[in-house]
């Protein structure tokens, strides 16, 4: 469990909210909710309509796809934005491989959430093109 | 009030042990009753009603009842409008709540609910030690072997293998900003006339600071809200999240500028002022100066915990701002077997939440049919209960009838929306079977009381539009297939358009 006054800690070192100020932080963590899930856990699932969009505080997650796994996410990692930004179901199931403790933001609260916070949306831009140019190299 | 040596369950080793005596705590004792589960209940209060013998504070409840229904109160699905009773398979312990009201209001006062939940537990015979507070719990090796709690209590100890906690979310939760302990909590709120031409500040923008809010808008010279988030109305959000429409007034007298303040803004702090009164240092959260406030009240309207004593130290994994415990989709704690969560903390077990939108397990109209499915799960896996292990064959030729059924007057769908599902499993050998209600996020996983089998699930489900529409999950040879219907603003599922769409998806299985 942690306070919001906790949280504002955890997330000011990650690289999505780095620029933003105190009082901003403390709005990110009221905003978000803080949900706990447990080994084996399902957290995001291929296919299904209404997903939310997730931070992880702490723990680890696999990223699945048919059932193979294809990439892992840690702690400062975020997912489900795709999905939302597209108004797609997820194409891959996120899994707690540990205990996963994540801010977790519904769908239909990211486009207000970004438009509030440029800086936040300019630091997912940026992963996001960091993931392009990741999965182009693949291709090439 | 019986005498102290008439109290049931003295101390001593049960099969269940039920902690906390409020809506919660009475729902899942009666559904243990019903499956002939002996077990003890064990409460701190004096009588039965959990936090309505005290809250809300201005004594009128958030969750309604109507006396006056589209459907008569002997109908299923007058549950749907009837959102304080609790239930029993007896005709004549159903529909308690519509019964005591006295026509003021369709909120119900506080002392009505208080009247509606003694009289379920009296008229359904649910026997609670009262005065018996849960002070610690450990797990010891049992008798018989494998682990068996120890839970303390200011009477002695108790042991069970299995024990439900229904102890609300009750704690007040205070946020660690500087001068904190000036402020008073909801809990500690004072009657409203004594804060006469006062200066209040309310921290926390949630139901319980606007219901504040609107019980001083005669008595308070100014009232301030802020939190740091913008607030959120359940009319805008077009769901139970956000503050109820009873407690909106604050936001109109704010926009017309009649002396209501309400502001998204972190508190930096709060101080005592020369002379009396407090100053309170805000930060707006969409940047600015601080602002300085002289009042002469701060309340801090930031919510409960749950009192989960010492459960964080036997390895109950906590989250959020309420300290809800981490729970499997049944409401078993994830990190100790056979502690389960059943009231307003069966909240913790969140299912899909999808398109943001949480089910009402915190709300006695949500949390009632979450205990069925706790308590039917636990008759199954721990008892063996015969009963519980039922699955009636539907016929082929009314699985439509069933799947419609569900979605015209299931209560419990429409209730827990997106969160409990009513499943048929369709193995080719047993036939199409009724498996009862399952929590959706369990079914999705495969994991629920019906296995990972061919199978179709009904829910109802909301997206935040303000429509209430079914979806059916069909599970075929372990692939699942999302089903959404067209919303329908008279809830007319019984259609032919539906009924031919629903023969489809059954033709296809």
């Amino acid at each position: 469990m942690a306070s919001s006054d906790e949280i504002v800690d955890e997330i000011a070192g990650f690289a999505l909210f780095a620029d933003l100020a105190t009082p901003q932080l403390e709005r990110v963590a009221h905003t978000f909710e803080e949900q706990v899930y447990a080994e084996g856990e399902r957290v995001l699932r291929q296919g299904l309509s209404g997903s939310a969009f997730h931070v992880i505080l702490d723990g680890d997650a696999a990223v699945v796809i048919d059932g193979d796994e294809r990439a892992t996410l840690g702690r400062g990692d975020f997912f489900g934005e795709v999905s939302i930004l597209l108004g797609q179901a997820p194409v891959a199931d996120i899994v707690a491989t540990h205990q996963l403790r994540c801010l977790v933001l519904a769908g239909n609260l990211v486009q207000p959430f970004l438009l509030d916070n440029p800086p936040v949306m300019y630091r997912m831009l940026q992963a996001q093109a960091r993931r392009l140019r990741q999965a182009n190299r693949w291709r090439s | 009030m019986a005498e102290l040596t008439d109290r049931p369950f003295p101390p001593g080793s049960y099969p269940v042990i039920v902690v906390g005596s409020g809506p919660g705590g009475l729902q899942v004792s009666y559904s243990l009753s019903r499956y002939g589960i002996g077990h003890a209940v064990l409460s701190a209060d004096e009588a039965p009603g959990g936090m309505f013998r005290r809250w809300p504070f201005f004594q009128r409840l958030l969750s309604w009842t109507k006396p006056y229904a589209p459907v008569p109160h002997d109908h299923p699905a007058y549950q749907r409008y009837d959102w304080n009773s609790l239930l029993a398979d007896e005709p004549e312990n159903q529909a308690i709540m519509p019964g005591l009201m006295d026509g003021n209001s369709y909120f119900p006062s506080r002392p009505e609910m208080q009247q509606n939940l003694e009289t379920f537990a009296s008229r359904t015979g649910i026997a609670i030690r009262h005065g018996c507070r849960w002070t610690g719990t450990r797990r010891e090796p049992a008798a018989g072997g494998g682990e068996e709690f120890v839970v303390e209590t200011s009477d002695g100890e108790y042991r069970a293998p299995i024990v439900i906690l229904a102890v609300g979310v009750a704690e007040p939760a205070v946020p660690d900003t500087p001068g904190i302990e000036l402020a008073t909590h909801y809990a500690g709120t004072r009657p409203a006339e004594t804060y006469a031409d006062r200066r209040v500040f309310i921290i926390g923008k949630q139901n319980s600071g606007f219901e504040l809010a609107s019980g001083l808008l005669q008595w308070a010279r100014t009232i301030t809200l802020a939190s740091p988030s913008p607030a959120k109305l359940s009319v805008n959000t077009k769901s139970l999240v956000g503050v109820r429409a009873r407690y909106v007034q604050p936001v109109e007298d704010h926009v017309l500028g009649g002396g209501v303040t309400i502001l998204d803004a972190a508190i930096g702090r709060i101080g005592r002022r020369e002379g009396g009164g407090f100053e309170v240092v805000a930060r707006p959260t969409a940047g600015g100066d601080e602002m300085l406030f002289e009042v002469d009240e701060v309340i801090a309207a930031t919510g409960f915990r749950a009192p989960l004593v010492d459960l964080p130290g036997l390895g109950v994994t906590t989250f959020g701002q309420s300290r809800l415990p981490a729970v499997t989709p049944y409401w078993e704690s994830a990190s100790v077997p056979g502690l389960f969560f059943g009231g307003t903390l069966s909240q913790a077990a969140g299912g899909l939440k999808k398109h943001g939108l949480p089910a009402n397990s915190g709300a006695v109209h949500g949390a009632r049919y979450n205990a069925r499915v706790l308590v039917r799960r636990i008759a199954e896996t721990r008892f063996d209960r015969a009963q519980a292990k039922e699955r009636p064959a539907v016929a082929a030729d009314s699985l439509v009838d069933w799947m419609a059924t569900a979605m015209m007057s299931a209560s419990e769908l429409f209730h827990q929306r997106a969160y409990l599902a009513r499943v048929v499993s369709l193995d080719a050998s047993a036939g199409p079977r009724d498996e009862g209600v399952v929590p959706l996020a369990a079914f999705v996983d495969g994991t629920g009381s019906d296995g990972d089998g061919d199978a179709i699930a009904v829910t109802l489900e909301a997206d935040g539009s303000g429509a209430i529409y079914p979806v059916v999950y069909a599970r075929r040879g372990g692939r699942l297939e999302e089903v959404t219907f067209d919303p329908d603003p008279l809830l007319r599922y019984d259609t032919p358009v539906v009924r031919a769409r629903l023969a489809d998806l059954v033709g296809a299985s």
